[in-house]
């Protein structure tokens, strides 16, 4: 009877113990300082890789970079990328005109992954929102900025992409053929 | 009602009648002012210190620090529309939430709030209705709530309400009954039934020095009856999505909502009457006290709802009958035989 009666009074102490613990947890928290960040007024910097809306670099001489190769609009999960490729004169590839439906856009950067010259590229700005929809189509012109985003160097053209239109040799970083003739043993 | 006590005693009975009527709707007035205030204001301090308990800033965008929210709230509810499902009992489904903020604004009715004005020697009582059997018609109205519950989660004809409701029910028997224990000692010490007499039996000292069981098992059935955390199954918002109130939209659930708030702002008031000396205190104007004493039980509410977990079904019943009910009546037993030997 002795035993059952403090094993009831134990029980009993640990039920207080553990009320008075969760009080006391929540009021130590009453006292404490908010974590909240208040958004609109302060903007968290978020980290540089932060997929957000979708920009189209230009090289360090300000040309766009983007060779319409399709690549990003094949990957495209939502398939909200079209495009069509133009040739110009001086035998450069481009974008006749380009287009992100924003709408549909998943930000998944699958794009950016694809894409061989850089030109695509996803910003950690988030704060996108219009009260139409159609707002959200986005065209060349909306999508062009005039920095080279991540990698400011990078010049794909320095090095390949051009179709031939000289000499071999006369191309930049090109060095003149090799007559295989001359240097023989 | 007080017309005839306040008019007893003087020649003039007709004018006099007129003049307490008067003073008795002034009186309406300001406690329902005062009452409806309070329930919207606590609904803010409610949401601001539970961002604080969860380290976070409650509402504050709605005008300086959120103050304002009590109104958008109002303004929204008044906007949403009412809609009543098409399966729904339509009369009973309409009535039920005026059930339960009615009740619990009733029950304050005998609550004497303030010490007795006397203005050109005659006496005010700072009580809508002094009834002489005061803690019953407490104990009724509080019953009578649950029909607000149970009945709105029969009408609604969803199976989440109906389940809410029944949990109510159940709930309501299992915690009325040692609620209703816990006051019989306030009864035997103070020789009353009336609230006015309850508070003026503890001139010297409040209750809650002489009855501190009973006023555990109170405070643990004024949660159970407000139906707050830890003892909030009827709603059980996941469990059964919001319970009782969950085809409820627009003014009709903002009923349910001003009920629930008001109810706790009345228990309050009761715990006060009952164990903390009522409107009596020191230093401070007796109003002052009053309502310091009647915020302890919101806080309370909410600091639980911060804390503790909801019960499971089972462990709420086992509370309400094995442990509350036998304690209740053991505390009975022990001040009746206190009375007994000490003779008072």
């Amino acid at each position: 009877m002795a035993k059952e009666e403090s094993s009831i009074a134990k029980t009993a102490a640990e039920m207080v113990k553990g009320l008075a613990g969760s009080y006391a947890v929540t009021l130590k928290h009453l006292f404490r300082k908010p974590i909240t960040e208040q958004y609109p007024e302060y903007k968290k910097p978020l980290p540089a890789r932060s997929r957000g809306r979708i920009i189209l670099t230009v090289d360090p001489d300000g040309d766009e970079r983007c060779v319409a190769c399709y690549l990003c609009s094949a990957v495209c999960p939502t398939s909200c990328i079209s495009m069509e490729s133009r040739e110009r004169d001086d035998g450069r590839r481009h974008a006749a005109w380009f287009r992100i439906n924003f709408a549909r856009c998943i930000y998944c950067g699958l794009c950016e992954e694809a894409c061989p010259t850089l030109a695509i590229q996803l910003t950690p700005d988030f704060e996108f929102c219009k009260d139409d929809i159609l707002k959200f189509v986005y065209e060349k012109e909306d999508l062009l900025v005039n920095h080279g985003g991540r990698n400011q160097e990078y010049n794909f053209y320095r090095h390949a992409g051009l179709s031939e239109k000289g000499e071999k040799g006369t191309h930049i970083n090109e060095k003149p053929p090799v007559d295989v003739k001359s240097n023989m043993p | 009602m007080t017309m005839p006590a306040m008019c007893r005693g003087t020649g003039k009975t007709g004018m006099m009648w007129i003049l307490g009527f008067i003073l008795l709707l002034i009186k309406l007035v300001l406690v329902l002012a005062v009452l409806l205030g309070m329930a919207a204001a606590l609904v803010l301090v409610e949401r601001k210190l539970l961002g604080r308990f969860q380290i976070r800033y409650g509402p504050n965008r709605v005008g300086p620090f959120g103050l304002l929210q009590p109104v958008a709230d109002g303004i929204k509810m008044l906007l949403k529309e009412d809609i009543v499902p098409a399966s729904a009992d339509r009369v009973i489904f309409m009535l039920a939430p005026a059930a339960v903020a009615m009740t619990s604004l009733l029950i304050f009715a005998v609550v004497p709030f303030a010490e007795d004005l006397t203005v050109r020697g005659r006496r005010i009582p700072m009580v809508i209705a002094d009834l002489n059997v005061g803690l019953l018609f407490v104990l009724a109205m509080s019953s009578i709530s649950i029909y607000g519950i149970a009945l709105g989660g029969w009408a609604s004809n969803s199976k989440y309400s109906l389940l809410g409701g029944i949990r109510g029910a159940a709930q309501l028997i299992s915690y009325e009954l040692s609620m209703g224990l816990s006051l019989v000692p306030i009864v035997m010490v103070s020789q009353s039934f009336s609230l006015v007499d309850i508070v003026n039996a503890q001139a010297n000292y409040p209750f809650i020095l002489v009855q501190p069981v009973a006023f555990l098992i109170f405070l643990v059935c004024s949660m159970a009856e407000a139906n707050r955390l830890p003892f909030d199954l009827p709603e059980a918002e996941n469990e059964l999505i919001a319970g009782y109130h969950m085809e409820y939209s627009g003014m009709r659930f903002a009923l349910y909502f001003v009920g629930e708030y008001v109810n706790m702002v009345v228990i309050g008031s009761l715990l006060a009457v009952f164990f903390l000396g009522g409107w009596r205190g020191p230093f401070l104007p007796p109003i002052v006290w009053f309502l310091l004493k009647v915020m302890i039980v919101p806080f309370f509410l909410i600091w639980s709802r911060a804390s503790l977990p909801r019960f499971r079904y089972d462990q709420l019943m086992h509370l309400g009958w094995k442990v509350l009910l036998p304690l209740s009546l053991l505390n009975i037993v022990v001040t009746g035989a206190v009375i007994l030997v000490t003779g008072r």
